[in-house]
Parts: structure tokens; sequence; C-alpha cells
């Protein structure tokens, strides 16, 4: 052994009298490990620093117009549009069947989520098919459903609540899978019976996997939008930045971006929002 | 799978034991945990059962709850049919609040008003509304216990219910529990192994060893102080030598002992 490695001495007795580090009388601790505070509108920060950089860009000439219509002309674009009625009218659209093929989507991820998750049977029949739908790449899928379905809304509907339907049922059967043993064995002794059990146990505790599925599933569904929307359709935002792609109009398909962008973050925090109110139990890093 | 004989009817005359245990076996593989064991229990008759971890005891609980469906045996159970468990994890639903989790599955008329009136005996009465992540060990634990107890169970099953609470909050809880015991007379099983634990709370004390029940003896504490105190002191050699441990006043003796030969060989 060297010197170098031999454990320093015990401080002097004066060292330890000596008061640690001024703890601020006033002033909030906070966890060492932990996130940090929250501050107010900070989901905000991120998305609003882009903004900074791409009108910096735009008045400095970095960005080409062409390539990238500046923020100023995007929104004199929005503004007409919206007065000519033709944004609303696509948004409309859009929304509607968005939010429909969520509906449908949400619905069968979680009856299969739930069915798979209780019941051996279910799982051996439902699990297989939902895996192989989801190694299968939407695009791929889509002429086949074109040709089930048609072109009509049917076709577009469909295609989004597949895609939703994927991330509700992973995350619901594994939450569900993973509730603790000990629940049901508590239930048992309590006697109560599987439907009380499905109600207060299964569902609640498969709640948290729901609303992290929840929060794939409604981004997905806008996504799924803007394939579906891109493929023979007349109306709809996607319609919208596709037309505006064959006349070379960047301000337009910018706009129609933006609109994505907006409606797909607005729904997560929606969704976030939800979940901070459904699972006000939990003690974890968020609260 | 285990091969019992389970009389769910309850025994009309109180008597008449509500417990009824016979050549009870259990075994994992090729392991014998439970060898034909004997054991009545009388109404509101405390019985704790002591043994070593690995012993079996929670074995046997669990066989008289009903929850070794996985585990190898036979023989006979008897048990009433209102029978409430209080494990050594409170094992509340977090996502419910205590009221919620104390009227879970809970029968007959006014379940949220006997609920709240059971919180308010284990001493919980304004906390109807927690989560039990707010709650302190003990009053998890406490929360446990009203919800074995609000379904006026004939015989009610404890696993080491105390073994995760510190000290202080342990000795608070025995009284609680006997004093919750001598008001709602229940058969029970508190299954533990602190020896000290059993005497002070139960009137007969069992001790499983190799699958076996070795002792069975009733507590039996006499008024005097003096008297008292030598019955406590006799016991729990008795049961500490039936557990193949030695007394801690002879331990610590011995350990002296020993002290004083190290430190003579050194020299």
């Amino acid at each position: 052994m060297t010197a170098d490695t031999v454990t320093p001495p015990l401080p002097a007795d004066d060292a330890l009298a000596r008061p640690a580090a001024p703890h601020g009388t006033g002033v909030r601790r906070r966890s060492r490990l932990g996130p940090g505070d929250p501050i107010a509108y900070g989901y905000a920060i991120g998305p609003v620093l882009l903004l900074l950089i791409w009108t910096a860009g735009s008045l400095a000439g970095w960005i080409d117009p062409r390539t990238l219509a500046p923020p100023w002309v995007v929104l004199q674009t929005l503004a007409e549009l919206a007065q000519s009625g033709r944004l609303w009218d696509n948004f409309e659209t859009s929304a509607w069947r968005a939010l429909q093929g969520l509906f449908w989507g949400v619905l069968a991820g979680v009856v299969l989520g739930v069915v798979a998750g209780l019941s051996r049977l279910g799982e051996y029949l439902i699990d297989g098919p939902v895996q192989i739908k989801r190694a299968i790449p939407t695009l791929a899928l889509i002429p086949i459903l074109m040709l089930w379905l048609g072109i009509g809304e049917s076709m577009k509907i469909t295609t989004i609540a597949l895609i939703a339907m994927v991330p509700i049922y992973i995350q619901t059967h594994d939450c569900l899978r993973s509730i603790d043993n000990r629940y049901l064995e508590l239930s048992e002794t309590l006697g109560v019976t599987k439907r009380e059990f499905i109600r207060h146990v299964v569902l609640p505790g498969s709640l948290p996997g729901f609303l992290l599925g929840l929060r794939f599933a409604v981004t997905a569904s806008w996504l799924a939008l803007v394939v579906v929307e891109q493929v023979n359709s007349v109306s709809g935002i996607g319609y919208m930045i596709e037309l505006a792609r064959t006349y070379g109009q960047t301000e337009i398909i910018v706009v129609g971006l933006a609109l994505y962008a907006v409606l797909g973050l607005g729904s997560d925090w929606l969704v976030r929002l939800l979940q901070k109110r459904v699972l006000k139990w939990r003690k974890t890093l968020d609260n | 799978m285990a091969q019992d004989t389970r009389q769910l009817n309850t025994p009309a005359a109180s008597a008449e034991p509500v417990v009824r245990v016979r050549q009870l076996s259990r075994r994992f593989g090729e392991r014998i945990i439970l060898d034909r064991i004997d054991l009545d229990i009388r109404q509101g008759e405390f019985v704790a059962l002591l043994g070593h971890s690995g012993s079996g005891k929670s074995t046997f609980l669990r066989a008289l709850a009903g929850l070794d469906y996985a585990v190898e045996g036979d023989g006979g159970i008897a048990v009433p049919p209102q029978l409430s468990v209080v494990f050594q994890d409170a094992r509340l639903l977090p996502w419910k609040s205590v009221l919620d989790n104390v009227a879970y599955g809970l029968r007959g008329p006014l379940p949220r008003q006997r609920a709240v009136d059971t919180l308010r005996e284990v001493g919980l009465a304004g906390r109807e509304r927690a989560w039990p992540g707010d709650l302190s060990g003990g009053e998890q634990q406490r929360v446990a216990l009203a919800r074995a107890l609000v379904r006026s169970p004939q015989l009610l099953l404890a696993d080491e219910p105390f073994g995760a609470l510190d000290a202080l909050t342990r000795l608070r809880m025995h009284d609680l529990l006997r004093r919750l015991c001598r008001h709602h007379q229940p058969a029970v099983l508190l299954v533990t192994h602190d020896v000290d634990e059993a005497i002070h709370l139960a009137d007969r004390v069992l001790v499983l060893d190799h699958g076996r029940l070795t002792i069975d003896e009733p507590v039996r504490l006499p008024e005097g102080k003096a008297e008292r105190l030598a019955r406590i002191a006799a016991l729990r050699g008795q049961l500490l030598a039936g557990l193949g441990v030695r007394d801690a006043d002879d331990d610590a003796g011995a350990q002296a002992g020993e002290a004083a030969a190290a430190v003579k060989k050194a020299a």
C-alpha cells in the first residue's frame, strides 16, 4: 500500500463543530436527483425557441424562401386561407376523420388489451395478430384497404383506427399484466366477484398504461391522417398540402404542417392534463 | 393441487372450535413443509404461531386462507366463511382512497357507513379521503386492520402484520389489536417470529418446527406483577428453546465468557 491510498485522519473537533453550508431559511430546498422544480409554461420553451430560430434565419437570409417561407408570409397566408373559409373546411374534415379513427382505435385497443390481459385464451387469439399488424407498415396496408373499402371515408377512418389501436393495446395489455399479483390474492380473500375485481383493480391498475398508450395513439392518429389524406382525397389538411405541392406554394405547405403541429401538440397536452387528473394518487418524479 | 375437504358451515355452539385442521400436509416438490398437522381454534381465542423463517408458518396460514392452490398436499381444513387476512404489507390499492379500500368488496347494508365507523375504531377518523401513499406505514397497516375487521370476521388470519413497522409503532399496534380482538371476539391466528409479541398478545402459543407443532402452550399470565414476570420469563425460555435459540440473557452471559476467553488467548 502506498501512502496515497491511506485513509485521511478524522477532522479535528473544531471542523466538526463548524456549522454546515448555510441553509437559506426562506429558500425552498429541492431533491438532488429529481428533475428540478417545474417552471410555469415551461413546455412552451422548446417550440418557441424553434420559432425564434426560424424567424431569425429568415430575417438574416440564411433560409431561402423557396425552401421554407418566412414566418410572416406563412401568417399572412394563414389569414387569407382563414378568411376564404378554405382553412376551416379542411381543418374540420381532418379533425373529424382523426377523431372518428381515434375513437374506434381506442375502443378496439382497450377491449382487445383487456381481453388479452384477463384470459389466456384471449391472449393466444389476439396477441399474435396485433403483433403482426404492428410489423406491417401502414403504407403497405393502404392498397389492400383501398381494394376492400374503396377510397372513401371508411377507408381513411379504418386506417387511422388500425394505427391508433396498436399503442393502446400494447400499453394497456402490458400494464394490466404487471398489476401486482398481491392484489389478486387480496381480492380472493375479500371474496369479491370477477366483475368487482375488473372494475376496482384491473381497470384502474391498467389506467396508467392506457393513458400512455393514448398519448401515442393521439399523435399517431394525426400522422395517419397525413398519409390517408394524401391518397385520393378532395378535402382535408393533407389534401391542401398536396395541392400546394403541385403549385410549389411552400407557405401553404408550412401552414398545413404548422396546423398538424398545433393539433398534435394540443391533443398531447390534453391527454397529459387528463393523465395528471386521473392519476393523482401516484407519487412519481412528475409531482 | 391441495385436496382439502372444506366445510363452509359455521359450528353453531361457541364451545365447538371454529377452526379445525386435521392431518394437514403440504410439500413443495420433495420438501415437506407441513407434516400431518392437527389444530383446533375456539371462538374468540387468540393463537400465535411461532417459527423460524422458512418453517412453514406462512404456508400454514395461506392454507387456512385458501390461498395455496398451487401447493401440493392433503388434509382436512374447516374454517368459518367469514374470514379476513391481514398481510405483512398493508396491501392497499394505491388508486383508491382509504375509505374505498376499507369498503372494497364489502357486502351488507350501508357499507360506507360501516367503513367510516371502523376507521374511527382504528384511530383514523378524518383520513377517509387520503390516498394510501400519503399515509405512514403504521397508518397503512391500521387501514388494513380496518378492512379486515369491517367484515366482522369469525377468523382473523394475520401474517406477521407488524414485521415491517418500527418498534414504537409496533407496540402501539399491539395494544390496538388486543383491544379490537377483545371487543370483536374473532378467533385469531397470528403468525410471527417475535416471541415477545406472541406472549404479549396471545392466549395460546404454538411453535412450528420441521413441519410439526412442537409446542402448544396456553399463555395464562397471573395477576401479581412478580408472578407475571416470572411466568413471562419461563414461557420465553421455553419458546426460545423450542425454536432452538438460547435466551438473550443466557446469550449475553455466554458472549461475555467468550470475550473473556478471547482476551485471555490474545494475551
